[in-house]
């Protein structure tokens, strides 16, 4: 469809526009952070001399090195870990005759509208009965937890959306239904699983609430737990405030520009699914 | 269901009698052994969502500190919420920030839909990976952020200054009456990319021939957009009306990081409280009702907007 001149003009100059208000507040803490430590910044401005100090002065002080570790060893068990339950159960809800199977699944769905803040007193008081308060596992199962309602319902819209007849086949031939899963349907499924567990990357290395209640321990706390408390120590120290937010930014945003397409793809299916 | 599990045995012996053809074949059939599949997921969600959720419940009826004896408190808890200033205020004010986590966006949002709808540009996917940034982010990161936008020397003054509104600069997060609109805004900001993404795609779904159609009719671009493309979001907006709409309600890292509260307590929400009053007031229960009532109306706001779809799909 061709587009009128003044139509196409309007239609940048909005996008423009909104680009720069997006960009805005990222410019003004990567220009703030390059300021050397404790240096009276205005607004957005060139920093009259380009300083690392900022950088090294939060990463020692708040020991992001620590806490960027600890929010990868969380997240490098949460993805697996709930990628595989939310395909086997999806594949059960989607493909398999499951008893009480639509009772069950609407229980599920119930979570994707459930506050963290419903769940997390009682989460407090209980794991730290049993010792799972500033403990990796307690935020681990918490976090997958969590992540199931969406997981589920995102793998049973896939295997949904595979030929009946494909499977049909295959039960022909004598394969037995987890044979079907492993053999036939999970070959096709690497587009859905990836865009899933990238989502799951961010929504656990995000995750702040669950985190700020049940770890305490600094040793143990993620990024953005730690950069947390990290504002009430530094409130006034603007480059080191900005220069250590940029630390805790820098994994995700590389992620997401390496996986922008699965990113964008799945926030926008998945909130549509969801 | 509690038929179904007395019988669970019975059936999974079954499995083993020989595989039958046809209608009955073994993925078609219903079987308990299926529950396998499913039952890791449960137990982990079953203990660390339901399990909780329900906890929460109970606590909500009673008084407790979190370390002496709980004594009973029956509906007390739920009373204070809708009779204490305090707590209500919060209430309030997440009610406040629906406007501009989910209002603003979304009419942004649906303007520059009708802008951009019409045809397909170049450049698209850059612009698209940029409105998706503050989505991607850690919002701790978006408060921190923000707190120094509005930052006496920020950026937000800096520019006012230069446009020649000097006169209207201030700290704005510690605005009495200003500081709840200026949260508000950074969830517009956060959120508007979303809304416009949503709705850009859904309307790329559109027929061409609709447009065709439209325009030969001399349909100029807001007549086009209600006639159609408009109808054709219902579905996208419901969405991004039901996912902003619980992000402002059960606000919390945001407002954590760049006001926590103040000035007075003109920017708590129950998140906010729910934190508060468990983790350093010792006010449990409070705290729980709290949270029971916040995802009540949570559930009640999802299922108006759900209603209120269904109704629209069945004229």
């Amino acid at each position: 469809m061709k587009a009128t001149r003044t139509e196409s003009i309007a239609g940048y100059v909005l996008l423009i526009g909104m680009a720069l208000v997006t960009l805005l507040p990222f410019v003004s803490i990567i220009l703030a952070a390059f300021q050397p430590s404790g240096a009276l910044v205005s607004g957005i401005s060139w920093p009259t001399a380009f300083s690392f100090d900022s950088f090294r002065e939060a990463w020692t002080t708040a020991g992001f090195g620590t806490l960027l570790i600890n929010s990868l060893i969380i997240a490098v068990v949460v993805v697996p870990l709930s990628v595989v339950l939310s395909t086997l159960a999806g594949y059960a809800f989607g493909v398999l005759r499951v008893p009480a199977g639509r009772a069950i699944f609407s229980f599920f769905l119930l979570g994707l509208t459930l506050p963290v803040e419903l769940i997390v007193i009682p989460l407090y008081f209980d794991l730290r009965g049993v010792g799972l308060t500033d403990s990796y596992w307690g935020v681990i199962l918490a976090e997958s937890a969590l992540f199931m309602p969406f997981g589920i319902f995102w793998m049973r819209t896939h295997f949904r959306t595979n030929p009946r007849e494909l499977i049909e086949a295959a039960e022909l031939d004598g394969a037995s239904p987890r044979r079907i899963l492993v053999s036939v349907l999970l070959p096709l499924a690497g587009p859905s699983l990836s865009t899933m567990a990238v989502l799951f990357f961010m929504w656990s290395w995000n995750q702040f609430l669950l985190v700020l209640i049940l770890i305490q321990d600094p040793e143990k706390r993620t990024a953005p737990g730690g950069l947390g408390f990290f504002v009430g120590q530094y409130s006034s120290n603007i480059p080191v405030l900005c220069a250590g937010t940029l630390v805790v930014l820098a994994p995700i945003f590389v992620v997401y520009l390496l996986f922008q397409r699965k990113f964008i793809g799945g926030m926008l299916q998945g909130a549509l699914k969801g | 269901m509690s038929a179904d599990i007395v019988t669970a045995p019975a059936e999974v012996t079954s499995n083993r009698v020989p595989r039958r053809a046809g209608r009955s074949s073994r993925v078609n059939r219903t079987r308990f052994s299926t529950w396998a599949y499913i039952a890791p997921a449960f137990l982990l969600y079953g203990l660390f969502v339901i399990i909780p959720a329900l906890h929460t419940v109970y606590i909500s009826l009673f008084n407790w500190d979190g370390v002496t004896l709980a004594t009973w408190a029956g509906f007390g808890n739920y009373e204070s919420v809708f009779t204490s200033e305090a707590l209500r205020g919060a209430i309030e004010h997440a009610l406040v920030l629906i406007l501009f986590f989910a209002g603003l966006p979304i009419l942004l949002g649906l303007v520059l839909t009708a802008v951009l709808s019409r045809f397909r540009r170049p450049g698209m996917s850059l612009f698209r990976v940029i409105f998706f940034l503050p989505q991607i982010v850690p919002l701790v990161a978006v408060g921190i952020t923000w707190r120094w936008m509005y930052n006496e020397d920020g950026a937000v003054n800096q520019i006012l200054r230069a446009i020649g509104l000097g006169g209207i600069t201030r700290a704005w997060l510690g605005d009495f009456n200003l500081a709840l609109f200026a949260v508000g805004l950074i969830g517009t900001w956060a959120l508007t990319g979303l809304c416009t993404m949503l709705f850009v795609s859904g309307a790329q779904k559109v027929e061409p021939n609709l447009y065709e159609a439209a325009r030969l009719d001399g349909a100029g671009a807001i007549r086009e957009f209600r006639a159609v493309t408009l109808p054709a979001l219902r579905g996208e907006i419901a969405v991004a009306l039901t996912v902003t709409t619980i992000a402002a309600l059960a606000s919390f890292d945001v407002i954590y990081v760049s006001t926590n509260g103040s000035p007075g307590n003109t920017t708590t929400v129950p998140g906010l409280l729910v934190y508060r009053l468990a983790f350093t007031d010792g006010q449990v229960g409070q705290a729980s009702a709290l949270a029971v009532t916040l995802t009540v109306l949570i559930l009640i706001v999802v299922l108006i907007i759900n209603r209120l779809v269904d109704a629209k799909d069945e004229q």
